[in-house]
């Protein structure tokens, strides 16, 4: 009876000491958690359905449409209450017009598990900027080799009321800031950006929404003013880095659900 | 001991039913091929999963494409409006059909569809795959005016289609959907990736003075600001395959996309086309109306023209355009033409 007993605590023993711990993602299954990608205004959704027309009004006052708007993002990280950090080297061309490209799912797995923050990289840092994707050139998201080559970190085009009461194109085409644009381009400063989504519990069916709240762009902490800054802002680095500042602002977590198959 | 003999009996006949000979004629497969230039910068082409590329299906296809029998009255081929000495457009400003009628559109040139990704062709995007691209010339009443019906007739009839039916698509019962498969898969062989640009990007050859300011040109923001629509040097199609209204017409007599879509915003808005073969596709633009390159340079640099759906990156449209000089636009001249493509258009491959 007593071998008995005992080879039950040890049998017990031996469940406790098997028991997966989730909250640990050292010791958890591996998956494929989804992005979502959504636009607001200000808290009003936009989507593909509002383009071509001038439902919006900046911070400083200009009414504006919007066109085209598609952005990169690159080098999600997850990083553990224990402080690793879980890198991948994946990127997305988020386009509000094609639907298909508002969902991501990371192409390689992480661990289940509670992270205390999720980042992504606002466009390409400038390693990623310097190779090579065939999906981004296919896109035509380009920039050329005289203004310093790689990608584009956003295409964002549109029409707004000018000081003329005319209606004007701009294009806000955020870019690595490049001075002296020729064959020895220089560059004043990084524009990429990190955007830290905060703690997020990743289990199987995991689903992100990376919100974009587009008037961050024009508002805070550069009023912008498309009247002065509209269109060939690419070699404008005094423009790239209004935009790298104004950027830090737009993007936020949204709504983290899981999605049961 | 008898009921083994019928199982043995059963097995062979299955056995035979199952030979080489029996179990089906395959056609060849023939995947394209694809140019260093393309395969290394740019995504896969399109292929649909229920018409892969086949020797017979190209050649079917080839044979098509260069056939009368496809019009009413057996005067006119494909390849009358999409020559291949034209890069397999025309010369006109807007093609003529069988009755003499001509079309409201300039004939579009027919080459590197394959990596259409989008897979919306024609000027105004009405034709969402290659090959129901290829079904509506045939009975268009301004162009080849046949009846499918009575196309397929013509080819049942005609001693050696069926025959090739069945190489190609392994049966001899021809349908409008066969034919435009196989002339679909001819089309995707239509590869132009040997221009004198492609060779330097290669680093087979030099481009002058002249045609490296042009590229110049060409890419700079504050001067052409060509490349958003038409590509690049990592974009080797020099198109987007977008649409996009570029400011030709204050008001519009062809809506383009918009009549497609039935969008207003559409309004205006054609097929980006491909800068490859310049040299060989004038006149210029869907209604052909510049006839030359002079023409369209000057309309980017001065001729803008304003209206609702002008897209938000023609430049400085309150003074017609990106106001290039003289020297700028020889120069962009210069770049554009380093793009054609010789040995495409006298490739063996694609002359009837």
């Amino acid at each position: 009876m007593i071998k008995k007993i005992i080879a039950l605590l040890v049998f017990t023993a031996c469940l406790c000491a098997c028991e997966t711990d989730d909250s640990d993602p050292a010791n958890s299954q591996q998956v494929n958690p989804t992005f979502r990608f959504t636009f607001n205004w200000d808290g009003t959704a936009v989507t593909n359905a509002d383009l071509n027309s001038f439902n919006f009004v900046n911070a400083n006052g200009e009414t504006l449409s919007i066109e085209r708007l598609r952005y990169v993002i690159s080098d999600i990280t997850f990083r553990t209450n224990s402080g690793e950090v879980l890198s991948t080297n994946a990127h997305n061309l988020v386009d509000i017009s094609i639907d298909n490209s508002l969902t991501f799912e990371l192409p390689s797995t992480i661990p289940v598990g509670n992270f205390n923050n999720v980042s992504f990289t606002f466009g390409l840092d400038n390693e990623d900027n310097a190779q090579n994707y065939v999906d981004l050139n296919s896109a035509s998201f380009n920039v050329p080799d005289m203004l310093g080559g790689g990608y584009h970190y956003m295409q964002f085009d549109g029409k707004f009321i000018n000081s003329s009461m005319d209606e004007q194109g701009f294009n806000y085409h955020a870019i690595r800031a490049v001075d002296n644009p020729g064959p020895n381009p220089t560059f004043p400063q990084d524009t990429f950006f990190n955007v830290n989504l905060g703690a997020i519990a990743i289990t199987n069916g995991t689903e992100i929404e990376i919100q974009m709240n587009i008037a961050e762009w024009f508002k805070n902490p550069n009023q912008w003013d498309l009247n002065v800054y509209n269109q060939m802002l690419m070699p404008n680095s005094t423009a790239q880095i209004l935009m790298f500042e104004n950027g830090q602002s737009v993007f936020s977590l949204g709504e983290v659900t899981q999605i049961t198959e | 001991m008898k009921a083994n003999r019928w199982i043995l009996l059963i097995f062979a006949v299955c056995s035979l039913s199952c030979s080489d000979d029996e179990r089906g004629y395959e056609p060849t497969a023939m995947p394209l091929d694809i140019p260093e230039i393309f395969s290394s910068n740019i995504i896969a082409p399109v292929i649909p999963a229920d018409n892969p590329q086949t020797v017979e299906g190209v050649a079917l296809g080839k044979k098509l494409f260069f056939d009368k029998i496809l019009s009413a009255n057996g005067t006119k081929a494909c390849a009358f409006c999409h020559a291949p000495q034209q890069a397999f457009t025309d010369n006109m400003i807007t093609s003529v059909g069988i009755d003499g009628i001509a079309g409201t559109r300039n004939s579009m040139p027919i080459f590197n569809l394959a990596w259409n990704y989008d897979k919306r062709f024609n000027w105004d995007g009405s034709a969402l795959s290659l090959e129901r691209q290829a079904e509506e010339p045939v009975e268009n009443p301004i162009e080849l005016h046949s009846d499918w019906d009575n196309v397929v007739e013509r080819l049942q009839a005609d001693p050696e289609y069926p025959e090739l039916f069945q190489l190609a698509f392994n049966t001899s019962t021809i349908t409008k959907e066969l034919t435009t498969k196989a002339i679909a898969q001819f089309e995707r062989t239509l590869i132009s990736a040997n221009s004198k640009f492609d060779q330097y990007s290669l680093g087979q050859t030099t481009l002058t003075a002249q045609e490296l300011n042009g590229l110049d040109i060409f890419l700079r923001e504050d001067k052409g600001d060509c490349f958003h629509c038409h590509g690049n040097p990592n974009n080797p199609l020099w198109t987007n395959n977008d649409f996009h209204n570029n400011g030709l017409d204050a008001t519009f007599t062809d809506l383009g996309l918009g009549a497609v879509t039935g969008d207003p915003n559409d309004n205006g808005k054609f097929r980006t086309p491909s800068l490859r073969n310049l040299a060989y596709t004038a006149p210029y633009m869907h209604d052909g109306r510049f006839t030359t390159l002079d023409e369209v340079i000057d309309h980017y640099s001065e001729g803008l023209q304003d209206s609702p759906t002008i897209d938000p990156l023609m430049k400085q449209v309150d003074q017609g355009g990106v106001q290039l000089t003289d020297q700028e636009k020889a120069d962009l001249k210069a770049f554009l033409l380093t793009l054609s493509d010789p040995s495409f258009i006298n490739n063996p491959d694609f002359q009837n």
